[in-house]
């Protein structure tokens, strides 16, 4: 049977989102190819009634696996059992993190072929074809597979969440065998937030900052400008940033941050890399500050201000508060 | 400790990427150098043998590609690297990222490492997976994107950012690291060393001297079929202006913002 098998990750009592868009989707393509979709959740006493609520979404069975969580090696062995135990022809994951390492694991175990950051899924005579944006996202590669599982790792936000129907899905307990390798790995502590608890979900008016602002001072500029725009406005930034430890992770958007879509978003000195673009693509106005006139932000942006953010952030904040004066 | 750290080369950032339309792949013609992101891999291997903490014997920088992936190789040597491993042979030419890790998991194998490190993307690839499937084939436990990382006896105390906020994990060794491009700050190789570099050992082997089954690489046994490109959805382009006068700019800003009331 060609069913499709979707890793739902989970976290504090609830459903990571791209992996309740990924089990939609999923939904979505067994039907077009004559099989169900199973969800499987692999924790520490994962809560029972939490699983079975994937079968809103479409999941026809919810496998839930025993092992330490937050890693990627536990899951490729729980999964790879699930699938030796046959009728599976694809694994599905979301956007994020754990599951590109876990099906680029599972890929090596089974001899799959694995398709990444594929944005469009589609069915043909039976067969799922994966679209999959490379090259900065100037070209989209159409990938088949060969081997008799595919694997299939979605960008963020690319899966639709999509609830069909009330029912809960009935929950099967899977047993499986650690590997040596996954025994050799220990979450110390996991989802450390790092600064303060800064909302930049709620905001309307986001001044986003990255490495450009080129030191954490350097967000007072950011800062100042948001103060200026008023209301509902909040200064967000990139992962490079916050790795460097000159913003708060709260305030991070992108593959491993947030995702927003607020109606003014106004990048000063952020690159436009792929792992922030998913996270905000879909604001209503995209204004980018920046020195690089071949920065890929540029191809993404409403409207685009090349030049030197230091020069132009102090005046635009001036010019933004006699406005809002006059 | 005996480091392996696998390198790419990748066309220089300057060049543009593009697609050849003819077959379908990615354009390889033009300015080449070697990923940057591995700089970091390279710079994080350094910092373990001049940290002191262990002892390393030896850091063996290695790579799969082309005639041409040589140069990557005396990059990686001249920012540290003792030795180098080229893996080059035509059956393994257009294989998907499964075969690939395979492959270089087959050549890792001989050298009996204690840590591999990788970068954290390609520049051209984009897969960030290569280091989990070199994992899986070596049985190593394996973390992507890691931005600081401890030495303690036998293990590494490392720290990345994952969904939910930052993760410790303890891995013990043997392992495969990515690393991510906020774990160090490369350090770029004196003069000296570029000079060196050619005269540091090369070691050339195809897939027979590190028993590579060779139905198991190349685009033709690759699981992973590359069937089309096609262009993406065309976009209005949004407007430009160009900082010359900064007070005119920021007047065009504030006029472009008030025409949409965001102010
Ligand atoms: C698995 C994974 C997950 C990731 N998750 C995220 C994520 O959640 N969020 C995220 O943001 N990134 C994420 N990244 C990282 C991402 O790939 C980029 O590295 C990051 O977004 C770059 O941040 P940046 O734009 O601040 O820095 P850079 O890419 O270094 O860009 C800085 C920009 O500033 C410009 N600049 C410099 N000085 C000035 C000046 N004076 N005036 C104007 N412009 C100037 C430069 O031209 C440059 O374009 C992830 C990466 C991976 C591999
Ligand atoms: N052909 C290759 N040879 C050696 N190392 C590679 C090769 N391809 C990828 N890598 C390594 O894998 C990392 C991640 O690459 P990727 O998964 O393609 O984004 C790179 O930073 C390199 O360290």
């Amino acid at each position: 049977m060609a069913n499709i098998l979707v890793y739902a990750l989970h976290y504090d009592g609830a459903i990571n989102k791209n992996s309740l868009g990924a089990v939609s989707e999923g939904a979505k393509l067994a039907a077009e190819i004559g099989g169900e979709a199973h969800a499987i959740l692999l924790g520490e006493n994962v809560p029972q009634d939490l699983a079975a609520t994937l079968g809103k979404y479409g999941a026809k069975k919810v496998l839930v696996a025993e092992g330490p969580e937050g890693l990627a090696q536990p899951l490729v062995d729980a999964m790879a059992a699930a699938i030796q135990g046959g009728g599976y022809s694809y694994a599905l994951f979301g956007g994020g993190l754990l599951g590109f390492e876990i099906g680029a694991g599972l890929a090596a175990r089974l001899n799959a072929g694995v398709a990444m950051e594929v944005t469009n899924v589609r069915a043909e005579g039976g067969e799922l074809i994966a679209e999959r944006p490379i090259l900065g996202d100037s070209a989209i590669s159409e990938i088949k597979y060969r081997s008799d599982v595919g694997i299939i790792i979605g960008r963020l936000n690319a899966f639709e969440i999509k609830q069909s129907g009330d029912a809960d899905a009935p929950v099967e307990q899977l047993s499986f065998e650690l590997s040596p390798q996954a025994q050799q790995a220990t979450m110390v502590t996991r989802g450390e937030q790092r600064g303060a608890d800064v909302d930049i979900e709620g905001a309307d008016i986001l001044v986003a900052g990255g490495r450009g602002l080129g030191k954490a001072e350097g967000f007072e500029l950011a800062e100042a400008l948001a103060a200026a725009f008023g209301g509902n406005s909040a200064v967000a930034a990139t992962r490079a940033v916050v790795d460097a430890g000159w913003y708060p992770y709260a305030a991070q958007i992108g593959q491993t941050g947030k995702t927003v879509s607020p109606k003014l978003y106004l990048a000063a000195g952020i690159s436009g890399a792929i792992q922030h673009k998913v996270g905000m693509q879909s604001s209503e106005n995209i204004v980018a500050i920046n020195k690089d006139a071949n920065a890929p932000i540029f191809e993404f942006s409403d409207l685009g201000v090349v030049g030197d953010l230091n020069k132009i952030l102090p005046k635009l904040t001036e010019a933004v508060k006699a406005k809002k004066g006059s | 400790m005996k480091i392996c750290v696998l390198v790419k080369e990748v066309p220089d950032a300057a060049v543009e990427k593009k697609l050849n339309p003819s077959t379908g792949r990615m354009d390889r013609s033009g300015e080449k150098n070697l990923n940057p992101y591995d700089t970091h891999a390279i710079e994080a291997a350094m910092q373990i043998k001049e940290g002191g903490a262990v002892p390393v014997e030896e850091i063996v920088a290695v790579t799969m590609g082309p005639d041409s992936a040589v140069r990557a190789l005396h990059k990686a040597v001249s920012l540290g690297a003792d030795r180098s491993v080229h893996l080059s042979d035509e059956a393994v030419a257009g294989s998907d990222v499964a075969a690939t890790g395979y492959a270089l998991a087959k050549t890792l194998q001989r050298e009996s490492p204690d840590l591999v490190l990788l970068g954290q993307q390609s520049d051209d690839g984009e897969c960030y997976t290569i280091g989990a499937v070199v994992a899986e084939h070596l049985g190593m436990p394996s973390l992507t994107q890691v931005i600081k990382m401890d030495v303690e006896s036998e293990a590494l105390r490392c720290e990345r950012q994952a969904e939910y906020g930052y993760d410790t994990v303890q891995i013990k060794l043997p392992a495969v690291i990515s690393v991510g491009d906020a774990i160090n700050e490369p350090r770029y190789p004196s003069l000296k060393a570029i000079m060196g570099a050619k005269k540091k050992p090369l070691d050339s082997v195809t897939t027979g001297d590190v028993e590579i089954d060779a139905s198991k690489v190349g685009g033709d046994n690759s699981a992973a079929q590359w069937v089309a490109a096609k262009a993406p959805p065309s976009k209005a382009a949004g407007e430009i202006i160009e900082d010359e006068d900064t007070d005119e700019t920021v007047e065009k800003i504030v006029a472009w913002l008030d025409e949409r009331k965001l102010i």
